[in-house]
């Protein structure tokens, strides 16, 4: 079985902070680390490929240091790595990043499966696995915490619902992103982390992708981000003092007064 | 401080540290409380390849480097020296198949303990032989292609819950030292028993028991190296190991100072954190200090053991005996910067002083390892 994981660099902290002008994220100054969903689908992979065989391949788009992502990814079990990076990739939405590694995903070839975390611990959008298996035509299903079986080119899992769960079977070549709990992932091995250090990574640009210009970065971005701001953070509640039946009072006017009531 | 380690050992460093904070620490004071053993844990290490450190790579494991042990050793005692010792003690019961093992031995029993699979034990004390080594009873009695082995090991680390067990026993008595001889032993061999499991002190996710052995059968291919050679085969192992219980003293130094110093600053009295009185202060430097002079101790004995000289014994025993009276002192000073908190098993740090403290006894004790130093020193002036 051969299976492409798409990983996405995030910074390590979640209280991003925001550049007000550009409407982008400040990543100076913060380590960065594989987006947390990432890592399941990793493990889900790598658990795959340890049943069935076959290989394990990572991608990701990002600046040049995001290479440091698909090693640790080697780390812990993936054979090898394809980083997708040019300025022109620069600035795209979920739309054009889907678009971009759809197209590195037929550059790779053939695969039977391709797993994503749910979202991203930095945008938080959900969007960029439902848009490659968009953009590539094959069956999606989103929010996996677990694949019961394969069997003929079909897998059946179980999608995670916010009351109980689906249980789905899909053909295969298709596209899962997966929930934390799918599974816990393991910690890298030293030879895991020796074969990281050593492991040839590919690297493709634009010239290599030779994708449709208008639908890339920026300029293929349809998404228009109007502002990003920090929600202010809400106000300390007010205590009502004094016996009981006062304050009962007090309550149902103020409750009243604030139409809650 | 830089300690100008290899890309390999950063390696190794890294790896035991997240293992230490992401595995041991939510569970050192379950198992201290338990005494049950960590197999969880050592799952764990054992798929990291921790267990390949001192195991060659033919036979499974990674390299044989005692700086590497010692850095993973160290990193996981910063946790747990508890659950550090069953790693360290696997090592102390691996090294002497490592080191005098037929080719026929190490492929039978190496690969599964550089997995992690199998731990081992390494069997020298006796009830009446603790420092003094020579003083031990066990027979081991040639007849046709067995020994047979009779009598009782006791404060054996791992015992009971490793597979492999190196024990050390009598063939000749009229030989004194020079009539010991090293026996491979598989858990389940008959007339191989186990006595009472110790209750301790500290590290106490770590088992202790005694070995008992009533006309144990072992196959003559089960001796390691020749009879005779059991307390050569047992002063090489403590050459090597040694640097090792030297690392998990300074790893529960390191861990001790790192809590107290966590604590100092955010314990407030008199409207400041305490980690702005001087008195607080001082301590810490002292206890920081101390640390670092170990740990150079430490590694350069280990970089001299991985440089393949021969006669380390006296580095090796200023390296345990140094680090472990500084592990003791800075636990003792890590809980007394607690305060009243610290004497509470609610608070971890309590626990680094129960730790310590064997690492002051065990492996020779300190007041050994001060005979053999001297020993050394004078021999060598008196060339």
């Amino acid at each position: 079985m051969n299976i492409i994981v798409c990983i996405k660099q995030v910074p390590e902290t979640t209280e991003v902070r925001i550049n007000p002008e550009t409407n982008t994220l400040i990543r100076e100054g913060v380590k960065a680390i594989i987006n947390p969903f990432d890592v399941y689908a990793i493990e889900e992979g790598v658990r795959l490929k340890e049943r069935f065989g076959g290989k394990v391949t990572i991608l990701t788009m990002g600046p040049p240091q995001a290479e440091a992502a698909i090693r640790e990814a080697i780390s812990v079990g993936a054979d090898d790595g394809v980083l997708v990076s040019d300025r022109a990739f620069a600035g795209s939405d979920t739309w054009a990043t889907s678009y971009t590694l759809a197209g590195a995903i037929k550059k790779i070839g053939q695969f039977d499966l391709i797993l994503c975390g749910k979202q991203a611990s930095d945008g938080d959008t959900a969007q960029v696995g439902p848009g490659i298996s968009a953009h590539l035509d094959i069956p999606q299903v989103t929010y996996v915490k677990k694949i019961e079986e394969v069997k003929d080119k079909v897998m059946r899992v179980e999608r995670m619902l916010e009351e109980g769960y689906e249980i789905i079977e899909t053909p295969l070549p298709a596209l899962l992103t997966v929930v934390k709990e799918i599974n816990v992932p393991r910690l890298p091995s030293l030879k895991g982390l020796m074969k990281s250090k050593s492991a040839a990574i590919t690297f493709w640009t634009q010239k290599e992708l030779n994708l449709d210009p208008q639908q890339i970065g920026l300029c293929g971005s349809p998404t228009q981000v109007v502002k990003i701001f920090t929600p202010a953070p809400r106000s300390g509640g007010q205590m009502l003092t004094g016996e009981i039946p006062d304050i009962v009072n007090k309550l149902v006017e103020e409750l009243k007064s604030e139409v809650i009531f | 401080m830089d300690y100008l380690l290899t890309e390999e050992q950063k390696m190794v460093k890294g790896l035991a540290h997240k293992i230490a904070e992401e595995k041991i620490r939510p569970v050192a004071a379950k198992y201290d409380q338990s005494e049950e053993y960590p197999w969880e844990i050592i799952k764990i290490a054992g798929e990291a390849g921790l267990f390949g450190l001192f195991i060659p790579e033919e036979y499974g494991g990674m390299c044989v480097n005692v700086l590497s042990l010692c850095l993973a050793t160290e990193e996981l005692s910063r946790a747990c020296g508890g659950i550090a010792v069953c790693y360290a003690a696997s090592a102390l019961g691996t090294f002497p198949i490592v080191l005098f093992g037929n080719e026929e031995q190490k492929k039978k029993y190496l690969p599964d303990l550089a997995s992690g699979k199998k731990v081992a034990a390494f069997a020298v004390t006796e009830p009446e032989a603790g420092s003094d080594a020579s003083a031990i009873k066990t027979s081991a009695k040639k007849e046709g292609d067995c020994y047979i082995l009779n009598g009782m090991k006791h404060f054996i680390t791992n015992a009971g819950d490793a597979e492999i067990y190196v024990v050390i026993a009598m063939t000749d008595k009229t030989k004194g030292a020079r009539g010991a001889s090293a026996f491979i032993l598989e858990k389940g061999t008959p007339g191989f028993t186990f006595g009472k499991k110790e209750e301790k002190f500290g590290i106490r996710a770590s088992s202790t028991r005694e070995l008992i052995f009533t006309d144990c059968k072992v196959p003559v291919k089960n001796l390691l190296s020749k009879e005779g050679m059991g307390f050569i085969v047992t002063m090489r192992t403590f050459d090597m190991s040694r640097p090792g219980v030297a690392a998990q003293a300074l790893g529960i130094a390191q861990g001790a100072l790192e809590l107290a110093v966590k604590y100092a600053r955010e314990r407030h009295q008199f409207g400041k954190s305490i980690s702005s009185f001087q008195g607080i202060q001082w301590m810490i430097a002292d206890m920081a200090t101390e640390i670092e002079a170990a740990r150079g101790l430490v590694y350069s004995t280990a970089r001299m053991v991985d440089a393949g000289i021969k006669d380390v014994g006296k580095e090796s025993a200023m390296a345990k005996m140094f680090a472990s009276d500084v592990a003791m002192k800075v636990a003792i000073d890590a809980l007394q910067i607690f305060g009243g908190y610290g004497y509470m098993r609610d608070y971890p740090i309590e626990k680094y002083v129960r730790d310590a403290k064997i690492t002051q006894i065990y492996e020779g004790t300190n007041q050994i390892q001060r005979n053999i130093i001297a020993l050394a020193i004078i021999k060598e002036m008196a060339k």
